[in-house]
């Protein structure tokens, strides 16, 4: 592989892309006008019942706190893991946190919800329960939604930015004239996948910060396995695009399976709402697209602080994806 | 056919597109130095044999052998090509696309030469997509010898341009010959082939069915030169005396080889002169009379 021969290329696509004034701010505005308008959208006070978690053994429902479940507009609702069940009492995802079994409750002092719950909790139980404090700030919706339209967005300029403008290039026939030069099929692709990998992480890392100046994004977890996700899924996606526009020289046709892809993997990869309520199958095929990875990933990067080592399965199936795309794409890249 | 060291040989080369036998097992050599023109009307397969001498069709059978080795990319390397429809990237001025070219070869040509050479100053700044048809042209061309190539392939440069564009080109084409490259030109413009050419291949329906220099394969087949008049200055009952007469949208063609004898039967048959002209004979006649059609028909 000759580096200058890719980096002829490289520089080449992204002055392209750059010059394209049209293209260039569709990709920046899309992803603002999204999060923008949510966080508008969702900025009031939710008109929602108060939401207290239960934690207790199953099948010993008749215990303490008994008269508290009867209290109307209050949905209770059960959990099995206590330690996460706090962090979401610290998230404000729910509003308090009884542990029936030991007789404990967690309130978030900052929370106003909590403060009324408790007063209702001691009126009805007096003060058999013992408390327990914590802090932290609202999870909103917009912070849940920031990751799936960040990578929303990342999968629109892979597909669209790469795939469709491989077809075009064959078709009008750029790649032939460059398939008559010395530059390779490999020195040729690495270049479209690293100038449109730079493209994507610049406008992700300026969209984020630009957008976060306005909305203050909760962000728990390491800045550096953020970025790491988000470009394991830049990589993933762009080697997707890749593969979709490998061979044939028909705009329509490619645009035809770029929709069949995207649209699906828009609405399945839990961007939009939780794929938690959903059926166990459509949460399996969720994994089959990059997507799902990378708004899972950077999701529990934002606001649950996720470790590397608690993304490897991520990680893992967006490496495993990428090589995958980028082996049938090379082995059937036609020039012409 | 070339006494030149042969720089690039063909040897029963075809080429098929499921039933269609495009190219039909053609042998021939092309000397180092010379400038060869591939003629034929469109569909002869000129084009798909000039893609496989460029690398960019592989042959169905038969062998290429550029300095006696296949073509690799040592090949590439030397080779410049422009091809009869390009598109260039967009939104890259003409003197970024040539630096890209550039960058793609072990070995260039400076490009203030080239730029000076073809012509380039004036939208040299400008997007690739806002140029002429002959300014297109041009940076295509300057593209095609950015490596400082061995060999040139021009396929059908010249189609689109207006009649001073053609003439400038040609211009550009010749000092590609006299600084010592080999040119591969493929044309349907006879007048041009016979201009540039030191050797001709005439193709119709995936066969070469002549080749040599222009002047030697006129003089092979033809004897005689070509007298027109206009239709109307001749009339019905001419007496030709024995000569062929052709006639043909609105003009009468005489062919004859003894031009005084011709003269003398018109005098006699009180044919006005006025219109008169004798011309050679062309290539383009030798490809009507081998093959009964015009060199830019469709086929």
């Amino acid at each position: 592989m000759s580096p200058k021969r890719l980096l002829a290329v490289f520089v080449a696509r992204n002055k392209e892309f750059l010059r394209d004034r049209s293209a260039l701010a569709w990709n920046i505005l899309f992803p603002v006008l999204i999060v923008g308008g949510f966080a508008i959208a969702f900025s009031g006070e939710a008109i929602d019942v108060y939401k207290v978690a239960l934690y207790q053994d199953k099948g010993n429902e008749q215990i303490a706190g008994q008269e508290f479940l009867k209290t109307d507009y209050i949905r209770f609702v059960q959990t099995d893991e206590l330690d996460r069940a706090i962090t979401n009492v610290e998230r404000h995802q729910v509003d308090m946190l009884i542990d029936r079994n030991t007789q404990r409750y967690w309130v978030n002092t900052t929370s106003p919800k909590g403060y009324m719950l408790e007063r209702v909790l001691t009126g009805t139980i007096g003060n058999t329960f013992k408390r327990q404090e914590v802090t932290g700030s609202e999870i909103r919706y917009v912070d849940w939604l920031l990751p799936g339209v960040l990578g929303m967005n990342m999968m629109f300029s892979a597909l669209f930015g790469v795939g469709y403008v491989l077809v075009r290039y064959r078709k009008n026939g750029v790649l032939k004239r460059l398939k008559a030069t010395p530059l390779s099929a490999v020195e040729f692709l690495t270049a479209q996948v690293a100038s449109r990998i730079l493209v994507i992480m610049s406008i992700t890392v300026a969209v984020y910060f630009g957008t976060d100046i306005f909305v203050d994004f909760a962000m728990f977890g390491s800045y550096f396995n953020l970025f790491l996700v988000f470009a394991l899924g830049a990589i993933s996606l762009v080697s997707l695009g890749l593969l979709v526009a490998s061979r044939t020289a028909s705009e329509e046709f490619a645009g035809g399976i770029l929709n069949v892809i995207s649209w699906p993997m828009m609405f399945l990869s839990g961007v939009w709402f939780s794929l938690e309520g959903t059926a166990a199958w459509v949460q399996k095929f969720a994994l089959i697209f990059p997507l799902t990875h990378v708004t899972a990933a950077a999701r529990a990067v934002m606001i649950d602080g996720a470790s590397l080592a608690q993304l490897s399965g991520h990680i893992t199936a967006l490496l495993a994806m990428t090589m995958a795309f980028l082996l049938l794409g090379a082995i059937s890249f036609k020039w012409e | 056919m070339p006494d030149k060291e042969t720089l690039l040989g063909v040897d029963h080369l075809s080429k098929s597109f499921g039933k269609l036998m495009a190219v039909n097992d053609i042998s021939f050599g092309i000397g180092r130095g010379s400038c060869v023109g591939l003629l034929g009307p469109n569909g002869a397969g000129k084009t798909t044999t000039v893609e496989m001498l460029e690398g960019i069709k592989q042959p169905s059978s038969g062998t290429i052998l550029y300095k006696g080795k296949p073509l690799d990319i040592g090949f590439r390397q030397e080779a410049g090509i422009m091809f009869q429809t390009t598109a260039l990237p967009d939104h890259i001025t003409a003197y970024e696309t040539l630096k890209m070219f550039r960058d793609l070869y072990p070995r260039s040509t400076p490009i203030e030469q080239l730029v000076k050479a073809c012509s380039l100053q004036e939208f040299l700044d400008r997007d690739a997509r806002r140029l002429s048809g002959g300014q297109r042209q041009r940076l295509l061309l300057a593209i095609a010898l950015i490596n400082d190539p061995e060999i040139v392939f021009l396929d059908e440069p010249t189609t689109g341009l207006d009649p001073q564009a053609r003439r400038n080109f040609w211009n550009l084409i010749r000092e590609i010959g006299v600084r010592g490259k080999t040119v591969v030109l493929t044309t349907h413009y006879m007048e041009e082939a016979y201009e540039l050419c030191d050797e001709i291949l005439i193709m119709d329906r995936g066969k070469i069915i002549a080749e040599g220099t222009p002047d030697s394969l006129l003089a092979k087949h033809f004897n005689d030169v070509v007298v027109q008049l206009p239709a109307a200055d001749l009339p019905e009952d001419f007496d030709s005396k024995g000569m062929d007469v052709l006639r043909a949208n609105g003009a009468v063609e005489i062919l004859t080889s003894d031009v005084n004898a011709a003269m003398e039967a018109l005098m006699a048959g009180r044919v006005s002169l006025k219109n008169l002209k004798v011309r050679q004979r062309t290539l383009e006649d030798l490809f009507l009379e081998l093959t009964g059609k015009e060199l830019r028909d469709e086929s």
